[in-house]
C-alpha cells in the first residue's frame, strides 16, 4: 500500500543515522506487500523510471483547487512544491474503498499517456492523507533527495534477507524493476538473476590498511595509489558504462569512454584527469573534481578537463570471467590488453620500482608525483575476489600534510553528538593580520578531547550566527589533510581535502599558526 | 462607523483612552492579562485583570503580583467600557477579552486553539463586531492533526527502542502539561521524568485539577531509570548538556511548525509531533466564520494569509504588526 511506503519515505527524511535509515528500509523492505517492495527498491535506488512531471504543472494542478495568492504564500513559507501541495490539497470527504497501492500508481503512470498524468494524480490526491500526498508527489516529480543512494538502497536489501552485499552489487544491473528475480533469489524461492547476457557492475576488490611493517615483496606486487576516483568499465553488447566505487553508474558525466573498449570487457581503474605536464600525465584531484557530478559535461570542460582511465585490472576478457585467475596472470593480458586501447583515454598502471621494504617505504613517503598518494599492495597469487579481504590487497598511505590553524566557528553535531559542539571550522592568518576559514573538520579527535574542545567552545564564544558559534580565536589546531588545491569559491582560495583535526595544540600560542601564504606555496609544490 | 474606543499599538490594545491595556509588553497602570505566556503576561503592571487560574501562574513565575481575579463569564467595568472574559482553549487560565461600549462588541482573541485540550476550558465562540486575532498557522498548509495520534507515535518509538529515552520537548506552561495528559489518555501509565524548569507548571496544573499521574525529576535520576521512559523538557534543553544524562534520547518536540518537514530537518529531531496550543487554519477561518464580524484586525503570525482568506470572502480585514508575539517553542 502506498502507505507504507509514505511512512517509510517520512522516517528516512527526518533520520539521520545511516544504520538506522539502513533498518528502517530493511525492516520495509522484509514486512510490505510483495507487490510494492520492488517498486520501492526501485525508487530508493534510483532506479525507478517513471514519466516525470514538472512542479510547474504540479503548482497548476494545486492553483485549481486552492486560490493562487494563498498557494504562492503556502510554497514561499515551506520552501518545497511537493510538500507545500500535499498539506494544501483540501480533504475530500470519504475515501475510496480500495487502498492505492505503489504497484497501481507506477504501472498507470507508466501507461499514462502524455498529458493525463496529471488528472491521474488529482484523482489519487483526493483519496490521500498528507503523508501519502507527499509520497505521491515526490515519486511524479521524480526526486526524492532524501539521502539515499543506490548503495544505500543495496546495503539494506542485503541486511532485509541476510545476504551478501557483493552478490547483490553483481546482481543488480542485470535486474529490472520491480526487481522481482532479485526478491525471488534473496528469499530463496528463485534461482539468482541471470547476469550473462546484461551488462553489469561487479563488486570491487578492496583493501586494508598496512599496519606495521608491509608484507614479503616476494609475494606481492606494488603499485602507486592514484588520488582520484575508483571506476569500472563494463561493455557487454551494447555501450560501455561506467560504475563508481558505488556501483552507481556515472556513464552519463564521462561520455568518452562509451565505445571505448570492445564488448565482452570488463575493467577495474583509477578515474584522472590529463594533464600532458603533469608528472605522470595527471593533474590534481581538483580537476577531476570539476568533472564529478556534472551529468551533461559541456564541450569545453570535456576538452579542457579530459579523463582517462588508469587501469590496474582486468576482470573480464573478450567474453570470459578473469576474476578466477590470478594477479600475476590477469596482469599479464592485461598489459598486453591495454597496449591496443587509445592512449588518450588509458594507461596501464605502473608497477613501483621497489626491490625491498626500506626503498618501498622511502618511495611511499617521497612519492614522484602530487597524484600518488601512497603505493598498493596486491597479492600476486589471489584471485580478485570481492570486498575487503585480509592477506590480499593492501594500501598504504602517504602520511597527510598537517597545518596549524586556528579554531575560528564551531557548530553543534547531529545525533549522538547533538549536545556536543563538534564541527570545526578552522583558518589561517593572512598578510594583513586577519584570519581567514580554510577548512572544515569534524573527526580526528578522541571523545575525551571533544569534552575538552565543546568546554572551550562553550567558555570562549564571541558571537552568534544562527546554530554558527564564532569563538575567541586562540585555540591552534593542528589538521591533517590527503591533499591541497586551489579553490576559487573559498575566500582563502584554497580547498583540503579530508581534513582532520590531528592535534589539539593547547600550548601554541594563535599568532604561531600558519599562514593562508603558506599553505598556497604548498599547492605550488604539489601541483 | 470607525471604533474609535480601541487602539492598537506597539506596546499593546489600548482600552478607553488608556484606562487599560489588553497584554500590554510595558508596565501599566492596569493591564488585563488573557494568558500567563512570557510574550502576553509581563511583570511589573500596577493591578492585573486575569483570571484566578492566569494569576496564580503569573504569581508562581513573578512573584506577587497585584490582582483582579475575572471567572469566565463575569464582567467588570473600566470607565465606561465592560469587559468580560471568555474561555480560549489555549492554556489553562486562558481568555478571550470581550470589550463592549455603547453597544459595540469587540473580541480581543489572545492566543487561542479550537483542537481538544484536556488540560483547559474549551474555546467559546462569542458574536462581536471586531475581532481581534492571532494568526499564527494562517497559512492553509496547516492542518493539525489530532494529539491522540501523535502521542501514540511516542508510545510506539519507546516499544521499538526500548533501551532510549524519548525527550520531548515541551514549552513549560501548557505544552507540556498537555502533552503529558494526552499520554496519560493514550494508557501511558509509567512515570514521566520532568526537567527542573517543569516542576513548578506542573505542580500548578495538579493543584487545578489536571491530574498528570507520576512524575519524576529528571535531575538526579540514573540514565537506567530513565530507559525505556517518557522526558519532558523545555525546547531549548534539547541540544544542551543536561541530555546526557540520558540514556541515548529520541528527540521529540511537540509543536505546530513541526508539521513542515524542513522545520523538522533545521531543528534536528528525530519524532515531530505536531500538537500545537494555536488554531490551525481551519480553526481560524471556521471561528471567523461562527464569530461573524464585520471586521477582523489580526494581531500576529501569518496575517497575510488570513487577509487574503478574508478579502476572498469580503470580510474587512487589517494587520496590526504587533511584534514580540509567540515564540517558536509555544507554538
Amino acid at each position: 500500500m502506498i502507505a507504507d511506503f509514505a511512512r517509510l519515505l517520512d522516517r528516512l527524511i527526518i533520520t539521520r543515522s545511516r544504520n538506522e535509515k539502513l533498518s528502517l528500509i530493511a525492516r520495509y523492505l522484509r514486512e510490505a506487500d510483495p507487490q510494492d517492495r520492488g517498486w520501492a527498491l526501485a525508487a530508493l535506488g534510483g532506479s525507478l523510471d517513471l514519466p516525470q512531471l514538472t512542479s510547474s504543472v504540479v503548482r497548476k494542478m494545486a492553483a485549481e483547487r486552492v486560490d493562487e495568492e494563498l498557494l504562492r504564500l503556502s510554497r514561499e513559507f515551506v520552501g518545497d512544491t511537493a510538500e507545500t501541495v500535499a498539506l494544501i490539497w483540501p480533504v475530500q470527504e470519504g475515501r475510496a474503498a480500495a487502498p492505492l497501492t505503489l504497484r497501481g500508481v507506477v504501472t498507470a503512470l507508466k501507461e499514462a499517456r502524455r498529458g493525463d498524468a496529471p488528472a491521474l494524480l488529482a484523482c489519487w490526491l483526493d483519496q490521500c492523507t498528507a503523508e501519502e500526498r507527499f509520497a505521491l508527489l515526490k515519486l511524479a516529480l521524480g526526486n526524492f533527495r532524501i539521502g539515499i543512494s543506490e548503495r544505500l538502497a543495496k546495503t539494506a536489501f542485503a541486511e532485509a534477507f541476510g545476504v551478501s552485499l557483493a552478490d547483490v552489487e553483481e546482481y543488480w544491473h542485470a535486474s529490472a524493476p520491480p526487481h522481482d528475480d532479485l526478491f525471488a533469489w534473496a528469499t530463496g524461492a528463485g534461482p539468482a538473476p541471470d547476469v550473462s547476457a546484461a551488462v553489469r557492475f561487479r563488486p570491487f576488490m578492496l583493501s586494508l590498511p598496512v599496519e606495521g611493517a608491509p608484507p614479503d615483496l616476494r609475494d606481492f606486487a606494488t603499485e602507486w595509489k592514484w588520488d582520484g576516483i575508483r571506476v569500472q568499465l563494463a561493455r557487454a553488447k551494447g555501450e560501455a558504462r561506467l560504475y563508481s566505487r558505488g556501483g552507481e553508474d556515472i556513464s552519463d558525466a564521462f561520455p568518452e569512454f562509451t565505445g571505448a573498449i570492445p564488448p565482452g570487457t570488463a575493467l577495474d581503474g583509477e578515474l584522472l584527469v590529463a594533464d600532458e605536464d603533469a608528472p605522470y600525465r595527471t593533474a590534481s584531484f581538483s580537476e577531476l573534481q570539476k568533472r564529478l557530478g556534472r551529468k551533461a559535461p559541456p564541450r569545453s570542460l570535456l576538452e579542457g578537463s579530459p579523463a582517462f582511465i588508469r587501469v590496474y585490472d582486468l576482470l573480464e576478457h573478450e567474453g570470459g570471467d578473469l576474476r578466477p585467475h590470478s594477479w600475476t596472470e590477469r596482469r599479464s593480458i592485461l598489459e598486453a590488453f591495454v597496449q591496443r586501447l587509445p592512449r588518450e583515454r588509458f594507461d596501464l598502471s605502473p608497477l613501483v620500482p621497489a626491490t625491498d621494504a626500506v626503498m618501498l617505504e622511502a618511495m611511499r613517503r617521497q612519492p614522484p608525483a602530487p597524484a600518488i598518494e601512497g603505493v598498493m599492495l596486491k597479492r600476486r597469487d589471489s584471485p580478485y575476489m570481492a570486498g575487503r579481504i585480509s592477506g590480499l590487497w593492501y594500501k598504504w598511505k602517504r602520511d597527510p600534510y598537517t597545518a596549524d590553524c586556528v579554531l575560528m566557528y564551531a557548530q553543534r553535531g547531529s545525533g549522538k553528538r547533538s549536545s556536543f559542539y563538534s564541527d570545526y571550522t578552522f583558518g589561517c592568518w593572512t598578510e594583513a593580520g586577519e584570519l581567514v576559514p580554510v577548512g572544515k573538520a569534524y573527526s580526528g579527535f578522541t571523545d575525551e578531547e571533544l569534552v575538552r574542545l565543546d568546554k572551550f567552545v562553550r567558555g570562549n564564544i564571541t558571537g552568534r550566527y544562527g546554530p554558527v558559534l564564532e569563538v575567541r580565536k586562540e585555540l591552534v589546531l593542528e589538521v591533517a589533510f590527503d591533499s591541497i588545491g586551489a579553490s576559487p569559491r573559498h575566500k582563502s582560495g584554497l580547498a583540503m581535502r579530508f581534513p582532520r583535526i590531528s592535534r589539539i595544540r593547547w600550548d601554541k600560542p594563535a599568532a604561531e599558526a600558519d599562514t593562508v601564504a603558506a599553505l598556497h606555496s604548498l599547492i605550488l609544490q604539489t601541483r | 462607523m470607525p471604533i474609535d474606543w480601541i487602539k492598537p499599538g506597539a506596546g499593546g490594545i489600548e482600552v478607553a483612552g488608556g484606562a487599560a491595556f489588553v497584554d500590554p509588553s510595558l508596565p501599566r497602570p492596569l493591564a488585563i492579562v488573557t494568558h500567563g505566556h512570557a510574550d502576553h503576561a509581563r511583570s511589573g503592571h500596577g493591578r492585573v485583570i486575569a483570571t484566578p487560574e492566569t494569576l496564580a501562574i503569573m504569581e508562581a513565575r513573578y512573584g506577587p503580583t497585584p490582582g483582579w481575579a475575572v471567572a469566565y463569564g463575569e464582567t467588570v467595568e473600566i470607565g465606561d467600557v465592560r469587559a468580560t472574559l471568555y474561555p480560549a482553549g489555549h492554556v489553562l487560565g486562558s481568555a478571550q477579552v470581550l470589550l463592549e461600549r455603547g453597544g459595540e462588541r469587540v473580541i480581543v482573541t489572545g492566543d487561542f486553539k479550537r483542537a481538544r485540550d484536556p488540560t483547559c476550558r474549551p474555546f467559546v465562540p462569542v458574536a462581536c463586531d471586531v475581532l481581534i486575532t492571532e494568526a499564527t498557522f494562517g497559512l492553509p498548509v496547516f492542518r493539525h492533526p489530532p494529539a491522540a495520534g501523535e502521542v501514540a507515535k511516542v508510545i510506539e518509538r519507546l516499544a521499538e527502542a526500548p533501551e532510549r529515552s524519548v525527550l520531548i520537548g515541551a514549552y513549560a506552561l501548557g505544552k507540556a502539561q498537555r502533552v503529558i495528559c494526552h499520554l496519560r489518555e493514550a494508557g501511558y501509565d509509567r512515570p514521566v521524568y520532568l526537567h527542573g524548569a517543569m516542576e513548578k507548571l506542573c505542580a500548578l496544573y495538579e493543584a487545578h485539577g489536571v491530574a498528570l499521574g507520576e512524575l519524576r525529576p529528571a535531575t538526579g535520576a540514573a540514565a537506567k531509570e530513565m530507559a525505556g521512559h517518557v522526558v519532558v523538557a523545555p525546547p531549548s534543553a534539547l541540544r544542551d548538556r543536561w541530555t546526557r544524562r540520558l540514556p541515548d534520547p529520541v528527540l521529540a518536540m511537540a509543536s505546530g511548525w513541526l508539521q513542515v518537514r524542513q522545520r523538522v530537518r533545521q531543528n534536528n529531531i528525530d519524532l515531530p509531533l505536531v500538537i500545537s496550543d494555536h488554531a490551525d487554519w481551519a480553526e481560524l477561518t471556521q471561528t471567523i466564520r461562527e464569530v461573524a464580524p464585520s471586521e477582523v484586525w489580526v494581531t500576529h503570525g501569518s496575517e497575510a494569509g488570513l487577509l487574503r482568506w478574508c478579502e476572498l470572502n469580503q470580510i474587512r480585514a487589517r494587520a496590526l504588526h504587533m511584534v514580540g508575539r509567540t515564540d517558536e517553542g509555544e507554538a
